[in-house]
Formats: structure tokens, C-alpha cells, sequence
């Protein structure tokens, strides 16, 4: 075990060094920059900033610099679009924000996800089975920035039940719309993996024998066929992950929230480079990490899993 | 995987000397036939049958595809599915000339020659307000025909769609067989760097790519998504045509092609490539939804389709901003693309039950 974590960090930290690269590369290679706007700045004034940022450096220089900030000190510079606010302190206020709603949105998706998928398993091919999938192919095929502002034209603009936007500090009802709309996708998908996990389960010998020896059904379907049923949902975790960052950029796009999405996609049309570096290395750190750990997890869950 | 893949086309026929039975034979000793592929667990009391045949009547060897073709067309959604990606796929071709040929309205024509024409209309409502059939979806900020902009859009939808799925196939097959064919090493190295790969945040890198090197013009933004679009989604198609390969290559049919001296591009584009396709069919088609929804969500963001061109992604992107007031304008768009995604789903799935019964990922 201890073999395998060691091994997967060897393979992780090269791979959070390319991503950075590859950002870096890409911004670089791009033609102009920030300060290319409509308005020609001064020549003298267009010097001073160069030099403020390293802009005038060799690119060698830059990139080395840029490197050893983010790995010798975690800093990942100041952002120049919000002056004076370091990338660091940007990414400490947002992302609260990002990992509470999603993490909130996974949650009520597990729940009613393997609610789901269970019931359309235990009743395979019945009235049950037949809506619940219909559902989550709905889920599916409803992209979220079209679910939210329906949601919020029916909450908000009509029924006047619910705030349409803005953020309002945790727990408000402001919350309800963007964790529903985040969460859609993942219920779909976790109700057809468990459904699918569940059905193959029901079938083997283990479960009949839990049958045979007189279990309750309740008793085999919670002891024994979820356990085995849901280790799809566990690996499908990994990528969940990184399907919560998109969800939750749209979210907080659609719902105006302060999040680590919302600033990167400005930072994106600012070309505010430190902050979309800053941004892009704190998630594949992050995103790389719960991968690991969702490994790890699944080998604790699922005994025939060796490393 | 426990097919038998369909004899290489040209391998030389085998024609059995007509062996004496011993005993009750558990493999018939018919001759191979190209179009007799026996598919799957059921088609084994068929292969007992041959034998018959080879005694007194012909019985019409039927094909993977038409086995395929039949048990898609028992699966009601599937079918479902195909009418409606049919129907969108036609609408969108030929939708906006027919409508310029009944009413004159072009996606983007704007009614400039009369001010009071120039706000958005509701669905079939004319400018006082009047019952009309002229709009049937209503018309957007500027006057413009929703009904020929969501037709419309739905051209360049299905187009980034499907191109992008194709670059994705070329991409994906290629290096998939190859690094199966090849083994050893090569493969292992191939295959770390697609785990690698799957592991990146691509979308991120998809919006940093796209927003640094946005393009001056529509075309140049369309041909730079199909590259971006297409150069992430080959990842699971490699991993799927890797196995199959794997599972392919020790079989007679390729070895008797490598015996006989083919070279190892022809083996596997000729010999390999061919039997992988139920499974890259299957996966190919749930691609393109999941493409055109990426797609939807680039062009939702700013980073995708660009004016003058419009998909069903950016058209969404523009009624979100007036969703208070014309609703018409999200509703329409949105509506059309959930349900052709809806539709390539249902088909996608169907096509993985008929052709791949063996294939149960979801």
C-alpha cells in the first residue's frame, strides 16, 4: 500500500508540473497581453510595469520564476487584474464558495441517486425502473446552464419562492437553486451506475446465499448487495470530481457566486496571468490529489483490490 | 468480449476436408462463411443448425449488422431516438432554406425597415400582438426569427458535433491499435501517458487554450474548438480499441495475415481496425452528445461559437441575459438541444445493447 501511494506521487507530482507548464506555454505563446488593450500605453510606462512583473526577463527566467514561487514558496503571485490581492488570497476566499456547493450538490446527489438506482434494480424492468431511468437520462441530456435559469424562472420569477441569485453566505436559501441545478447531472449518472452496479450484484452467489440462509430481504439488500453494488459509484467519484469543476463554473456563472470558477473565467477574458496560473495549479493539485485518494479508498472498500 | 470476430476479407477460405465425426462433434465443421459471424451466447444453438443445413436446404447466414439492425429496432427508445435525431439532423439542413422560401426570413435578417418589427416577439404572435404563423418560436432582441436562428444553430451544434467525434475517432483508433498491436513497452508507456492525460483538468485547459488564442474571425474560432473538442475526447476510445485489439491479435486470422508477410500498418488497419467497430460505433455515438454539450458549455462561457455563427450553446447564452422577460429566447434553443441529446443518448445506448451486448458501462 504504502508501495503504491509512493509510486502514484511519483507519477502525480510530474504531472501537476506539466499541467503548470502547459498553461504557462499556452499563455505565453498567445499574442498579446494584459496590458494590450484598446489604449496604447506610454512607452516609458509600458517599461515600468514590464519590469514590476519580469515581464523584460529572459522567458527562461520567467519560467524558472514562476516555477520555484509556486513549488519552493506556494505562492502564486499577485493578480494583476484585482491590484494588490495576492492569487493566494483570492483562491483562500473563493474557494469556500466552490467546495461547499459542491460538495453539498454530492451529497444530495449520492442520496437520490442510490435511492434511485436501488429501487429501479430491486424492481428491474417495472414502472419504477422504466421513470427513474427516464429521469436520469433527463439529468443527462439537460445541459445545467439551461436547468438553472429554468429553475429560476419557475422559483424565482414566478412562484417568487425562492432568491434568483447572489450569494448569501452559508446556509441560506439562496443555496437551494445552484446545489439543485450542480447536483442533476451527478444523481442521473449515480442512479445508472448503481442501478447497473446493483443488477449484477443481485445476480451472484453471494446473494443468494444471503437469500438461502434466511436473511431479510431488507438485511441483503443494505448489508450485503449495496456494498458490493456500489463500488461503480466509488470510482466513479475520481471523475466526478473533475465534472464538478465545470458544473461548478456554470453554477456560479448562471447564479453570480463568488467562486473559484467565476474567477477564473474572468480571468480568463482579462488575461489576468497570474490568477488563471494560480488557478489552473490549484486545481490540478487538488483534483490530482482526490484522485489518489479515491484510489486508496477503493482499495479499503474492495478487499480483491491488491496494489 | 467472446465474439468471434468476423474472417479477415482476404484471408483464404477455409474449406474443411469433411473430417469424420467422433462422437457428437461440439464445434460444427461447416465452412467458414464471412457473413455467418456467430455473435453471441444464443447464436450457439444456431451453430448446431448449420449442420442441417449442410445436409438438404440453404439457410441465409445472417450478418452481425442485421442481427444488430433487428435488435435495435425492438428497442422502442432507440428507435425513438433515431426518428428524432433524424427529424433534428433534417430540420437543421434544410430548415432555414425552407423557411426563407416560405416567409423570407433568414436567421439573420433584421427587420430594419420598420422600427416597431425590431424587439422580441412571443411564439406566433404578430406585431400588434395578433395570433400569427409567421414566428412559431417568436423572435429575438433584434427581430430575428427564432425558429430559422435555432434551425440554424442546430447545423453548427451537430456539425461541431460530429467533426469533433471524428477527429477524436482518428486520434483515438490510431493510437488505441496501435499500442495494442505493438505491446510490450511501447504500449505501457502509451497507455501511462492516457492515464496521465485522463487525469488533467482538461476542460480548464480547454478555456485557458481557447481564450488565449481566440480567434479574430467565426471560422478560425469553429476550426480551433473541432481541435480542442476533438484532441480530449480520445482518450476512452484509445483505452476501448487498446482491449480490443489486445484481445484480437493472437487470433488465427491475424496470424495467419502475419505469417503470409503482412506488413503491421496493414494488419492493424486492415485486419484489426475492422473487427473493432461495433465497439467504436457504440462509443462514438455517445460521444457526440457529450461533445455538443461541452461544446454548449464553451459557447455558453464566451469561449466557444462566435457571432455572426450561432449554436443552440451560444443561442442559450444569449436568452439567459433576457430569461426575466422573453423566456422564449433560452426556452426554444435549450429545449431543442436537451432533446437531441436526449435522443443521441437513447440512440447511443440502444446501439451498445444491439451491437455489444457484452458492453455494460455506462
Amino acid at each position: 500500500m504504502v508501495r503504491f501511494i509512493i509510486r502514484r506521487l511519483l507519477v502525480t507530482i510530474p504531472t501537476i508540473l506539466v499541467v503548470i507548464s502547459i498553461t504557462w506555454v499556452l499563455i505565453k505563446l498567445a499574442p498579446g497581453n494584459f496590458y494590450s488593450g484598446e489604449k496604447r500605453l506610454p512607452a516609458a510606462i509600458e517599461k515600468n510595469i514590464r519590469e514590476k512583473y519580469g515581464l523584460d526577463k529572459p522567458w527562461y527566467q520567467q519560467y524558472g520564476r514562476t516555477m520555484w514561487n509556486i513549488i519552493g514558496h506556494g505562492d502564486f503571485g499577485t493578480s494583476l487584474r484585482f491590484e494588490g490581492q495576492s492569487v493566494n488570497s483570492i483562491i483562500a476566499r473563493s474557494l469556500p464558495v466552490s467546495a461547499g456547493i459542491g460538495i453539498l450538490a454530492y451529497i444530495l446527489a449520492l442520496a437520490v441517486g442510490i435511492t434511485a438506482g436501488s429501487i429501479a434494480a430491486l424492481k428491474q424492468n417495472s414502472r419504477w425502473d422504466y421513470a427513474s431511468m427516464a429521469g436520469a437520462m433527463l439529468g443527462i441530456s439537460i445541459p445545467n446552464f439551461v436547468l438553472g435559469p429554468i429553475l429560476v424562472l419557475v422559483f424565482s420569477l414566478s412562484l417568487y419562492w425562492l432568491p434568483p441569485s447572489r450569494w448569501g453566505g452559508f446556509p441560506s436559501r439562496n443555496l437551494i437553486l445552484p446545489i439543485l441545478t450542480l447536483s442533476a447531472v451527478y444523481m442521473a449518472y449515480i442512479a445508472r451506475l448503481t442501478r447497473a452496479g446493483m443488477l449484477e450484484v443481485l445476480r451472484s452467489d453471494y446473494i443468494r446465499t444471503a437469500r438461502s440462509k434466511g436473511l431479510s430481504e431488507k438485511d441483503v439488500v443494505v448489508r450485503h448487495a449495496l456494498r458490493g453494488g456500489l463500488m461503480p459509484v466509488v470510482s466513479y467519484t475520481g471523475p466526478a470530481l473533475a465534472f464538478l469543476l465545470t458544473g461548478t463554473v456554470v453554477v456560479e456563472r448562471i447564479f453570480a457566486l463568488p467562486g473559484l470558477g467565476n474567477y477564473f473565467i474572468q480571468a480568463s477574458l482579462n488575461r489576468d496571468e497570474p490568477l488563471i496560473i494560480g488557478i489552473v495549479a490549484f486545481i490540478a493539485i487538488a483534483l490530482l490529489l482526490m484522485n489518489l485518494l479515491v484510489d486508496i479508498a477503493y482499495a479499503f472498500l474492495d478487499p480483491r483490490v491488491r496494489y | 468480449m467472446d465474439e468471434k470476430p468476423p474472417p479477415a476479407p482476404d484471408m483464404p477460405k477455409v474449406t474443411e476436408p469433411g473430417l469424420p465425426p467422433r462422437g457428437t462433434p461440439q464445434t460444427p465443421l461447416a465452412p467458414v462463411d464471412p457473413d455467418a459471424i456467430h455473435v453471441s451466447p444464443e447464436m450457439a444453438i444456431a451453430e448446431g443448425d448449420v449442420r442441417t443445413a449442410e445436409e438438404g436446404a440453404h439457410v441465409h447466414g445472417t450478418s452481425l449488422w442485421r442481427d444488430a439492425w433487428r435488435r435495435l429496432l425492438k428497442n422502442k427508445l432507440a428507435v425513438f431516438g433515431l426518428v428524432v435525431v433524424l427529424l433534428v439532423t433534417l430540420a437543421s439542413i434544410a430548415g432555414p432554406s425552407l423557411i426563407k422560401a416560405a416567409t423570407g426570413f433568414t436567421p439573420d435578417y433584421i427587420p430594419s425597415s420598420d422600427v416597431r418589427l425590431i424587439k422580441s416577439f412571443p411564439p406566433f404572435t404578430g406585431p400588434d400582438g395578433e395570433f400569427s404563423w409567421s414566428h412559431p418560436m417568436g423572435t429575438d432582441n433584434s427581430g430575428r426569427d427564432q425558429l430559422a436562428r435555432v434551425l440554424q444553430g442546430g447545423q453548427i451544434s451537430l456539425f461541431v458535433g460530429v467533426i469533433s467525434t471524428v477527429v477524436s475517432l482518428l486520434i483515438g483508433v490510431s493510437y488505441g491499435a496501435i499500442a495494442g498491436y505493438v505491446g510490450g513497452r511501447i504500449d505501457n508507456l502509451m497507455m501511462r501517458l492516457v492515464d496521465v492525460l485522463y487525469s488533467l483538468p482538461y476542460i480548464i485547459l480547454v478555456i485557458v487554450l481557447l481564450s488565449m488564442f481566440r480567434s479574430q474571425t467565426a471560422r478560425g474560432q469553429l476550426i480551433l474548438l473541432f481541435i480542442a473538442l476533438g484532441s480530449v475526447s480520445w482518450l476512452t476510445m484509445a483505452r476501448i480499441v487498446r482491449g480490443q485489439v489486445l484481445s484480437l491479435k493472437n487470433q488465427e486470422f491475424v496470424v495467419a495475415a502475419r505469417a503470409t508477410g503482412v506488413s503491421a500498418p496493414r494488419i492493424i488497419f486492415r485486419h484489426l481496425v475492422p473487427n473493432t467497430l461495433g465497439p467504436v460505433i457504440v462509443y462514438a455515438t455517445l460521444t457526440i452528445p457529450q461533445v455538443m454539450l461541452t461544446e454548449a458549455f464553451l459557447s455558453f462561457l464566451g469561449f466557444g461559437v462566435q457571432a455572426p455563427l450561432a449554436s443552440w450553446g451560444s443561442l442559450a447564452s444569449d436568452g439567459i441575459q433576457v430569461i426575466a422577460i422573453y423566456p422564449w429566447q433560452l426556452i426554444f434553443p435549450g429545449v431543442t438541444m436537451a432533446l437531441t441529446l436526449f435522443s443521441l443518448n437513447f440512440l447511443g445506448d440502444g446501439l451498445r445493447d444491439a451491437l455489444d451486448p457484452q458492453m455494460r458501462t455506462v
